[in-house]
């Protein structure tokens, strides 16, 4: 059986440069991932404070021997935001990741991932990707394991992707609500989305955690956290375990979700961890179990009966 | 510009027909389309009735399969294009890829129409759409300003069509779990968004809770009138202030901006409300059509008596004016 490969997402945040600079510096010499992605998938405005840095940011990657994936935007709403993937359609070398149906288009016989934000709910539909070309297809977050399943039985020689960590990305708009929240406007947004490193918090009027709004995109309050699930995830047949970046300390992250991969820790071990790390994470898994989202089955200890 | 109207049932169809719409737009009674309400919907007779009945009249009928079939379940989906296809739909609007591929394929001669569920915004989208399946025309979703149309418009070969009342969904559609977080049935799996079934108020001292699956989506005083939990038009509390984070319970009404979305090369103009009954239907359907009307004689400055059917007696022209962004 070939090794599961470990994928480290996109910053979905908006980071600073220096934030973004010494974490992918750190991912570059300290984890034993295999693919790391960049890119901007957001919002298009935050795109020209990082673009300089990352021709030198991919290639120090590269030397560390990381597969690089160049994700572009989830939701493409203008002339200019295409013009952007028409050049990055056209960067040689690079495997690209697309995340609308625009990117599909536009790397068409080239190799490529279709990124989770792109529809892939069945198999007549995967089908067509890899026909197209695609050979990786990180599937949307809401599948639950039978179509998981099913789409692993379809997958030909295509890889298929799951995340295992992180927030999930629920919905995105063409309104930035950071700004609204503010009480500022999309085109004057003063970039205050950067002051949620992990999202901005969202709870109910009785003080529930809900949402986490970053810029255009609502996230999920709750960390997906697949642990529990790995083992009969590889059975299924996916090969591919995407962690998302939030200001945890990613290196411990991967790390751990490494050797769970590789056979060398526990689920629960994995997660006493993660909250020794950070104590107040919540976590879900209910997509998985075709439960609302929101909502957690395996909870520590669970799986040991 | 084609007025394109809502049916959730044959009385709702006819109600469409005789106020004045140019197209009615409807969908079977399963998961196969994305207002898959219990009570809703057509059977394959009663779509057939609706479709000679309309014919008659010289109205069109749009047949929507437009969630995203399940692995393992496709043929479901496969089946509804196809009956649609044979009762003579004139045309069938679908989201999905494979399902574009398999209606393309099994009916060349069939037109196919771009759901809003397949989050169509920009040039490149929409003439893949084009050139893969032959698309004749792709509902726009509402994240596009009346600008962004225009540009496009000028830059595809397919008609677009456009949300004119109803609904705002602040989200961009077809790309949105918010509802499966919260209870497990989404717009795209289940062909729902915030569903009944998941729907509870409740009473607490001088206020009511309303609340989807888990989490409160509003809390409502006493002299306030109780909502739906529509989960994106709920008051939820960010930066230690509680409001309408995302939008005010509110909804579209393009009616002041009818000549300027005909300007821009709008082809259709889409009134959203499946599950609505017939008498706003024909209120609704009725209003535009005398408006469009009267701007066909040359006359502008329209203006809607809507406003007691929108939600919170509010209206809105949304992402048309990039101010709401």
């Amino acid at each position: 059986m070939t090794k599961s490969r470990l994928v480290m997402g996109p910053i979905l945040f908006h980071w600073d440069e220096n934030r973004k600079k010494d974490f992918y510096a750190r991912i570059a010499d300290e984890i034993d991932v295999d693919t790391v992605h960049v890119g901007e998938v957001v919002c298009a405005k935050r795109m020209p404070f990082f673009d300089k840095h990352l021709p030198d940011i991919i290639e120090r990657l590269q030397n560390a021997g990381k597969e690089v994936v160049f994700s572009t935007l989830a939701l493409v709403m203008n002339e200019r935001e295409i013009a952007q993937l028409r050049e990055i359609a056209e960067m040689p070398n690079l495997l690209i990741e697309a995340n609308d149906i625009s990117s599909i288009g536009l790397l068409s016989g080239r190799p490529h991932v279709v990124g989770p934000y792109i529809n892939t709910y069945n198999e007549s539909t995967l089908d067509y990707l890899i026909s197209r070309g695609a050979h990786r297809a990180s599937l949307p977050w809401e599948l639950p394991m039978s179509s998981i399943e099913a789409l692993c039985n379809a997958r030909k020689t295509a890889e298929i992707e799951v995340q295992i960590f992180g927030r999930v990305p629920l919905a995105i708009s063409a309104r930035c609500y950071s700004a609204r929240a503010h009480g500022l406007h999309k085109d004057g947004c003063r970039y205050v989305c950067g002051e949620a490193l992990d999202g901005m918090d969202v709870e109910t009027l009785d003080h529930t955690p809900f949402l986490a709004v970053n810029g255009l995109q609502t996230l999920s309050s709750h960390y997906l956290e697949l642990s529990t699930a790995i083992d009969d995830l590889k059975d299924a047949g996916v090969n591919a375990f995407r962690i998302s970046p939030h200001t945890l300390d990613m290196v411990r992250v991967a790390n751990l979700y490494r050797r769970l991969i590789d056979g060398e820790t526990s689920s629960d071990e994995v997660r006493q961890s993660l909250l020794e790390m950070q104590n107040d994470l919540a976590f879900a898994d209910g997509f998985l179990h075709s439960l609302p989202g929101a909502d957690l089955r395996e909870t520590l200890g669970s799986r040991a009966e | 510009m084609e007025l394109v109207c809502p049916a959730g049932t044959p009385a709702s169809l006819r109600a469409a027909v005789e106020a004045g719409a140019d197209v009615v737009y409807c969908g079977f009674r399963d998961a196969t389309n994305a207002r898959n309400f219990p009570g809703l919907n057509f059977s394959r007779p009663e779509l057939a009735e609706a479709v000679t009945f309309a014919h008659r009249h010289g109205v069109h009928v749009y047949l929507a399969c437009n969630t995203y079939p399940q692995a393992g379940s496709e043929d479901i989906w496969h089946k509804a294009v196809d009956d649609a296809v044979a009762i003579g739909v004139d045309a069938v609007i679908l989201a999905d890829i494979g399902l574009l591929r398999y209606a393309r394929d099994k009916h060349p001669d069939a037109r196919l129409h771009l759901s809003v569920q397949a989050s169509a915004s920009n040039e490149e989208a929409i003439r893949f759409y084009h050139r893969e399946f032959g698309v004749r025309r792709v509902v726009l979703p509402r994240v596009l300003s009346l600008e962004e149309i225009r540009m496009l418009n000028r830059r595809i070969s397919v008609e677009t069509e456009v949300f004119a009342f109803g609904g705002m969904c602040v989200m961009a559609e077809g790309r949105c779990s918010l509802s499966s977080y919260a209870t497990g049935e989404s717009p795209n799996m289940n062909g729902v968004c915030s569903p009944a079934a998941h729907v509870h108020y409740e009473e607490r001292g001088d206020s009511t809770v309303s609340r989807l699956g888990n989490f409160a989506i509003n809390v409502y005083g006493n002299d306030e009138k109780v909502g739906y939990p529509t989960l994106c038009k709920g008051r939820f509390r960010a930066m230690d202030k509680a409001g309408y984070l995302f939008e005010e319970p509110t909804s579209l009404d393009v009616t002041a901006i009818l000549p300027e979305l005909a300007d821009a090369g709008v082809t259709a103009l889409k009134i959203e409300g499946r599950q609505r009954g017939k008498a706003y239907i024909t209120q609704v359907v009725g209003a535009f059509r005398a408006s469009l009307d009267r701007i066909a004689n040359g006359q502008t400055g329209t203006r809607s008596n809507l406003a007691a059917l929108s939600e919170g007696q509010a209206d809105t022209t949304g992402a048309y004016r990039r101010s709401w962004q």
